[in-house]
């Protein structure tokens, strides 16, 4: 039996049990390897996706649950305005070391900023707990949200 | 007899050094520089006619910034700007790209990268300079020097004349290479000593790096696996009937001490992994526990070992001394936990084989598909990868070997990617130490006796074994001996004591890793017998090392040191001269009613000579203090039944981003030359929160991972 995802605005058919998980339909099946595996059981946060905006561990989430949500992956995005704010801060701040985990840190920025323009130093620890960087570029992380925080109230101030 | 120090260990063991650098970043795979038209003055500088300069790494990318350190070094004498180059993963080859740091094997580990390239990597730079200098004067029939290179040219300014390195390529290698080129004076450096932005930063960005995890050859097949839980334990029995009815599963591969599920897709490698019925002969070591380590660890360090380092005589001066103090220290097992899992992805045919894996030792892994296959090493093609966390996991082939076992049972590519489960209990540990302690204070309070005997796995003595000699090797006593304090009368004893079946490896940090610990923590004990204050103590013992005086000098201003902090807090300092670095710590940490530790403040001062790259230097002390604040507040692997007991990040847990604590980074000026920056942190900041421990809470944590609910 086909299943139907969407994944960053384009339709796919893939011919899996409906219990895989999102995250080998991308990696594996679509070959979108930006998503990344560590742990398998939602807590480490290196899988994070977009559904319908939300930040979610695709290594826990059966395919078939998604139904037509929108899935968005690292791979698009820098196309929403704080996924391209939150990727620019990471190159500015340099975030990055092996960048393994950094798919899903920018997927969980992502996400908050997307809901929270100016997020505290409480609510990007909500946000980002769940993710695990073993390079420990915790500082640097807290500091890029920050600075995309920032560019975001810029711009809206026409600054 | 005194023992080798790393540094001695690496002048003397050093094998014929060449270096080269090659990694597509990205991805995509690109032609081998070396066969391509252009000028190739040496293994690491490729320069085409187009003008595309390619430069081959020696050292593996695997987050601690080599793929922009070393880049700064060619492209300094190269007089080309850093966003200019390209960049290509070196291929297995130990006569070019051997670390001359690590007898010669081709290995990026221990902190040496630019230690190790320092001189060879700004020659090879050179000498493509001067080359392509000596090609335009010929051309233009002037006198070389009256010419020079700036921005990817030559230019005679006399004349005006100006020709691009792409259209001097041809000419250049038809030159002969000279032997000794002069190298830029450090005062005309434009590159090296600033901020140079991480040229492998866009592709980890937006999801285009490729990971060795992320490779995707034609026709692969994924593969997931379980191996025989008791150390040395062998497969008896496998029920394989509802595995093989998971849709997408295609195989199940039985080795002697696994099973191997493929698949698909790693989802149906999974669904089939767990339908597996599986029974296992645990062999001889089914009752291994942390228990029978720890004795055999006791026991062995009641009997003198052989001797890492004696000055004076530390027996005589204990037995004379005003206050005598002992302790005994231990250090558990540890998991590497790599973000990216384990995983190599083979394919096997009768005349070749192609291997898919990041690696920190790539001829290493290219000879253990060899040796599997039996196939002739030039049939053995390695595709290195980026290194989604190394931390001296990925200088082992076990994986390798492993993935090659199953590929040899596959037709097609497979990519065998561990779980979590099977990376943290299929690991090769830090070594469990066990360390015996006595000093003698004198009146004043002063250290005139210091006996220091411990013993553990030496990871040397099978990973490079001739460098394992008289019972000693020179990282199991690395940060023991040669300390910066003076201490008259020392004594040091190093016993290598394996633990039964439990494999051991390289851990970030080594043998520091245990060392600093233990040392930083006890000399935290005789500071506070001697009722003084820890870094005035340190600063009385550090007359004859300027170096380590000032770093310790510069961390406690910048500290706030002896300033007031709420009850229930504490500030601990620790101090060390290893991988060629000197770096002192101090650490603010707050105990919370239940008894869990939270370090706030991390404020680090590190001499490590002359900087590259001073933002490697700040991003490689953040990541090293918080890998070793994970170990110090979480890291603990126990065995029992001979079974590794932790699993997962729910049990065997990483620091995460609240309990992260802010770092600060100051940095010494120097013209020293270079010393290594990956693996100081770690090892710095154990002792350095165990002391603001016992500055909090008045308890001396001589057992890690801290746990104050522990007796």
């Amino acid at each position: 039996m086909s299943l139907s995802v969407k994944v960053n605005g384009k339709k796919h058919s893939v011919d899996v049990d409906d219990d895989t998980p999102l995250l080998w339909v991308l990696r594996d099946v679509l070959g979108m390897t930006g998503t990344k595996f560590g742990c398998g059981k939602a807590l480490c946060g290196a899988c994070t996706v977009h559904v319908d905006g939300v930040a979610t561990r695709s290594c826990v989430t059966p395919v078939a649950s998604v139904g037509t949500s929108e899935i968005t992956t690292i791979e698009a995005v820098g196309a929403t305005d704080a996924g391209a704010r939150v990727q620019k801060a990471w190159l500015d701040v340099e975030v990055v070391q092996c960048g393994y985990c950094q798919s899903g840190q920018i997927m969980s920025a992502a996400a908050l900023l997307a809901g929270n323009p100016s997020p505290s130093d409480a609510d990007i620890d909500d946000a980002m707990s769940g993710n695990v960087c073993r390079c420990g570029t915790y500082p640097r992380i807290r500091a890029a949200i920050k600075q995309a925080a920032q560019s975001a109230a810029r711009k809206s101030q026409g600054g | 007899m005194t023992a080798l120090s790393r540094r001695d260990f690496l002048v003397t063991t050093s094998a014929a050094a060449g270096l080269l650098l090659s990694v597509n970043l990205p991805a995509a795979a690109a032609p081998p520089s070396a066969s391509a038209k252009g000028f190739t003055p040496n293994a690491f500088v490729h320069i085409g006619e187009d003008g595309q300069v390619t430069l081959t790494m020696p050292y593996v990318e695997m987050g601690q910034g080599t793929y922009t350190s070393i880049p700064m070094l060619v492209a300094e004498e190269l007089e080309i700007p850093l966003g200019r180059v390209r960049l290509e993963h070196a291929p297995p080859d130990e006569k070019a790209y051997g670390n001359p740091l690590l007898a010669g094997v081709q290995a990026t580990g221990g902190s040496t990268a630019i230690m190790a390239s320092w001189k060879p990597l700004r020659e090879a730079g050179a000498v493509a300079r001067t080359l392509l200098i000596k090609a335009a004067a010929e051309q233009w029939k002037v006198a070389p020097d009256t010419c020079h290179a700036s921005a990817g040219e030559v230019l005679h300014m006399a004349s005006g004349r100006r020709a691009s390195y792409g259209a001097l390529a041809a000419a250049a290698a038809r030159l002969p290479v000279p032997k000794d080129v002069p190298l830029k004076d450090p005062k005309a450096f434009k590159l090296i000593g600033t901020p140079a932005k991480r040229l492998d930063s866009g592709g980890k960005v937006n999801g285009t790096a490729v990971f060795g995890i992320d490779a995707r050859p034609e026709g692969v097949k994924v593969a997931t696996l379980a191996q025989s839980p008791v150390f040395g334990g062998r497969l008896k029995w496998v029920d394989d009937r509802a595995a093989r009815a998971v849709k997408g599963v295609r195989q199940i591969v039985r080795l002697d001490d696994a099973v191997a599920v493929v698949a698909d897709h790693m989802g149906a490698a999974l669904k089939g992994l767990a339908a597996l019925e599986i029974q296992w002969d645990d062999g001889a070591h089914g009752q291994v526990s942390n228990g029978q380590v720890v004795r055999e660890l006791e026991q062995a360090t009641l009997a003198a070992g052989p001797v890492a380092e004696q000055i004076g005589d530390a027996g005589a001066a204990l037995a004379s001394a005003r206050t005598k103090i002992d302790a005994v220290y231990e250090v558990p097992f540890l998991a590497h936990a790599t973000m990216e899992p384990m995983n190599c992805t083979v394919h096997v045919r009768p005349d070749g084989c192609d291997v898919w894996v990041g690696t920190q030792v790539a001829a290493r892994a290219q000879a253990a598909a060899a040796k599997v296959t039996g196939l002739p090493l030039e049939k053995v093609v390695l595709h290195q990868h980026l290194i989604g966390g190394g931390f001296g996991r990925r200088l082992e082939v076990d994986g390798v070997t492993r993935a090659t076992e199953i590929a040899m049972k596959v037709a097609g590519p497979v990519k065998v990617v561990w779980t979590r489960e099977e990376d943290i209990r299929q690991d090769m540990y830090r070594p469990y130490w066990l360390d015996r302690l006595s000093a003698g204070l004198d009146d004043k309070g002063r250290p005139v006796a210091w006996s220091h005997r411990f013993a553990g796995s030496s990871v040397i003595a099978r990973w490079l074994p001739p460098a394992f000699a008289n019972g000693l090797d020179p990282d199991s006593i690395d940060g023991a001996v040669k300390l910066a304090y003076e201490l008259p009368n020392k004594r040091v004893e190093y016993l290598r004591v394996e633990p039964p079946g439990i494999p051991t490896a390289f851990w970030r940090s080594v043998g520091p890793s245990h060392n600093v610990f233990v040392v930083e923590s006890f000399m935290d004990e005789l500071a506070t017998a001697a009722r003084q204050d820890p870094v005035a103590y340190r600063l009385a013992l550090l007359d004859k090392s300027p170096r380590a005086k000032a770093v310790l000098k510069l961390a406690a201003d910048k500290a706030g040191w002896g300033g007031n902090l709420p009850a229930g807090s504490g500030r601990g300092v620790s101090l060390q001269s290893v991988f060629g670095s000197y770096l002192a710590l101090v650490a603010e940490v707050t105990v919370a009613a239940d008894k869990s530790v939270r370090v706030s403040r991390v404020v680090a001062a590190v001499d490590c000579g002359m900087v590259v790259n001073p933002n490697t230097v700040r991003a490689q002390i953040e990541s090293g203090v918080n890998f070793g604040i994970t170990a110090a507040l979480y890291g603990e692997i126990t065995v029992k039944g001979g079974k590794v007991q932790q699993s997962n990040f729910d049990d065997y847990q990483m620091l995460r981003i609240d309990e992260a604590p802010s770092i600060e980074v100051h940095i010494m000026p120097s013209s020293e030359a270079p010393g290594g920056m990956g693996e100081p942190g770690t090892s710095a900041a154990v002792p350095a929160v165990a002391n603001a421990v016992f500055a909090a809470t008045g308890r001396r944590l001589r057992k890690m991972p801290i746990d104050l609910s522990r007796a």
